[in-house]
């Protein structure tokens, strides 16, 4: 530790202004702030310091993902050897295909992501934030194991431009970055990102866990199933139990129930996300399933999944835990909060049901909702301020 | 003929005094008609038909047109025009007719077309009023056909129909676009070409 100390202490005036590389001041900085702790106070003033800055936040995110990573790699292998034919593969070899098949896109979503949060800092010569930290991790969860890594660098690089950046960077941005990273590639290459396809990955990585396809394997999504169901009884291979587990095909990180969960219950016990938002959002796709059910036809056959399998099955979870818990995107307000959330949920199992086109709506809920959060903010306050103003003047 | 006043009627709206980049003019139609190049040509050429000539009638009508009416007596003159042109192009490209669909008719009310009737042919001679016309179509035009460019390449990798990316990039894995022919993406880009001019021309920064 000590070396390290003197080593940054002795480069670090040539980044400093007048020396060789000030031009990469903001990258010293950053590096320097992630490996100490900052030695600088505030001079003036009175202020209120919490221990909890943005990097321990941040932190507490990427662990409360965690649970849901390790799995999503034991689940890749899993589903990669029953593809190829091979279920008696052990647990190891299944975790070792898995993190060898989500390293490189982990690897090209930081790169891209951190590459591009580098280069604007130089530009504008400000502080690296570390918002990327978390949107990075998330990408490869929430992004099909099969798509083509250059389509996830092309996407996050989009998403990190265009819904950050241009708004001014960390906690300015009015969209989930994660999200506009899938949504992009989701309406780009519609063809690489729903099917059968898409979700479990069949070829090797990098030599690993070689094998052909068994006959009559087939890759479809509990929801891909339920979308092209016909007749008046849905027939599903996986169950609801089999869903809340996870061994099934799915986004990365979605499948699991339980490994979500236990992220919740970190997150939660931390104080990072809201607990508001997240009930109103299991509260909002509950009812919206319990109406949808009621008046389930065969012609929207997701509608007559029992509401407690709408939770269970693809993105819902997921979105309710981490995304909609975002707090720059989602609302502040309390009350604002409730709506926020019910109504993400409402619209995930709307759009789900409703329309053919979309099996999964979790991810369009969210982002609908990010654009609805600053006015659903500015209606509870003003609700507040007439309320109080009419009180003020009936004394 | 070509003074210092009327250069500038002309040149101006090419970059410095733009109608799409600067004055955020005529935006519906530059999200409807760029998915692909030909369609954008098409309609460039027709917005700066319309304009030319709308805007040397209405600059001879000048003096003749009473204040209280003159917006009817505008249209009147511009929806002629528009409906010589349709039939124009029905006649003679009924391809690129039928991709264009409303959106010749719905030059009518094209917001160039009324603000250059508006702000420049009501007050100035037929000739400066043509060169006008000529350069705020201009200029109409080649943000079109920016825009449509990077839509038709990225989107379906074809440049006026023709395929442009050869078959190995496909072979390799490469696959075009789909977002870049929905609409969202032509506000994006024009967004993009709007930040490139800006950061180019400093005085047009908003502070």
């Amino acid at each position: 530790m000590k070396a390290l100390r003197n080593f940054m202490n002795k480069i670090k005036p040539h980044f400093q202004q007048g020396g060789k590389f000030s031009k990469l001041e903001s990258v010293f900085d950053g590096m320097e702030t992630f490996l100490f702790t900052p030695n600088t106070t505030s001079r003036s003033g009175v202020h209120i310091h919490d221990s909890n800055d943005m990097k321990r936040t941040m932190i507490t995110v990427v662990v409360a993902l965690l649970p849901c990573l390790l799995f999503a790699m034991y689940n890749i292998g899993y589903q990669h050897f029953r593809a190829i034919g091979m279920p008696e593969a052990s647990f190891v070899q299944m975790f070792i295909f898995g993190l060898l098949a989500m390293l490189p896109v982990i690897v090209v979503s930081y790169v891209v992501g951190l590459g591009i949060e580098f280069i604007g800092a130089q530009i504008h010569h400000k502080e690296i934030q570390e918002g990327f930290l978390v949107t990075g991790i998330l990408i490869p969860l929430i992004v099909p194991i099969n798509t083509p890594l250059w389509m996830t660098a092309v996407a996050t690089a989009f998403a990190v431009i265009f819904a950050k950046e241009i708004f001014g960077g960390t906690g300015m941005n009015i969209f989930n970055v994660a999200l506009i990273t899938r949504a992009f590639l989701f309406f780009s290459y519609p063809a690489e990102m729903s099917g059968d396809k898409a979700f479990v990955m069949t070829d090797s990585a990098f030599g690993y866990g070689a094998g052909t396809v068994a006959d009559g394997f087939s890759g479809a999504t509990p929801l891909g199933e339920v979308a092209t169901n016909v007749g008046d009884t849905l027939n599903l291979s996986t169950s609801t139990l089999d869903a809340f587990i996870g061994l099934i095909p799915g986004s990365p990180g979605e499948t699991s129930m339980i490994a979500i969960l236990i992220g919740a219950a970190i997150l939660l016990i931390t104080g990072i996300a809201s607990w508001r938002v997240m009930l109103s959002v299991f509260a909002g796709g509950l009812s919206m399933g319990t109406i949808a059910n009621v008046f389930a036809t065969p012609t929207y056959p997701a509608s007559m999944l029992d509401p407690l399998a709408q939770l269970c099955f693809g993105g819902f979870a997921f979105a309710a835990v981490f995304m909609a818990t975002d707090p720059v995107t989602g609302a502040r307000t309390k009350i604002g909060q409730y709506i926020y959330g019910f109504l993400i949920g409402v619209f995930a199992i709307l759009i789900r049901v409703y329309n053919g086109g979309y099996p999964e709506g979790a991810m369009l809920a969210v982002l609908l909702m990010n654009a609805f959060a600053p006015l659903i903010d500015y209606c509870v306050v003003q609700v507040n301020i007439n309320r109080r103003l009419k009180r003020a003047k009936a004394k | 003929m070509l003074s210092k006043r009327n250069k500038e009627a002309l040149f101006n709206p090419l970059s410095k005094d733009n109608p799409v980049l600067v004055q955020i003019l005529g935006i519906c139609s530059t999200l409807a008609v760029t998915a692909k190049l030909e369609p954008a040509i098409v309609m460039g050429i027709s917005v700066i038909a319309v304009l030319a000539i709308s805007n040397v009638v209405i600059s001879l009508l000048r003096k003749t047109i009473p204040t209280t009416i003159r917006i009817i007596v505008q249209l009147v003159v511009v929806a002629a025009l528009v409906i010589i042109v349709q039939q124009i192009l029905r006649a003679y490209a009924y391809d690129v007719s039928l991709q264009l669909s409303v959106f010749i008719g719905l030059i009518i009310t094209n917001c160039i077309l009324m603000g250059r009737l508006e702000a420049f042919a009501l007050s100035n001679k037929p000739w400066p009023a043509f060169l006008d016309g000529i350069g705020n179509g201009l200029g109409y035009t080649i943000i079109l056909v920016i825009v449509a460019f990077f839509r038709e390449l990225l989107g379906s990798g074809t440049l006026l129909g023709f395929p442009v990316i050869p078959q190995w990039c496909y072979d390799h894995g490469y696959m075009n676009n789909g977002l870049m022919i929905l609409p969202p993406m032509a506000l994006i880009t024009v967004g993009c070409i709007i930040w490139v001019h800006r950061s180019r021309n400093k005085d047009l920064q908003e502070k």
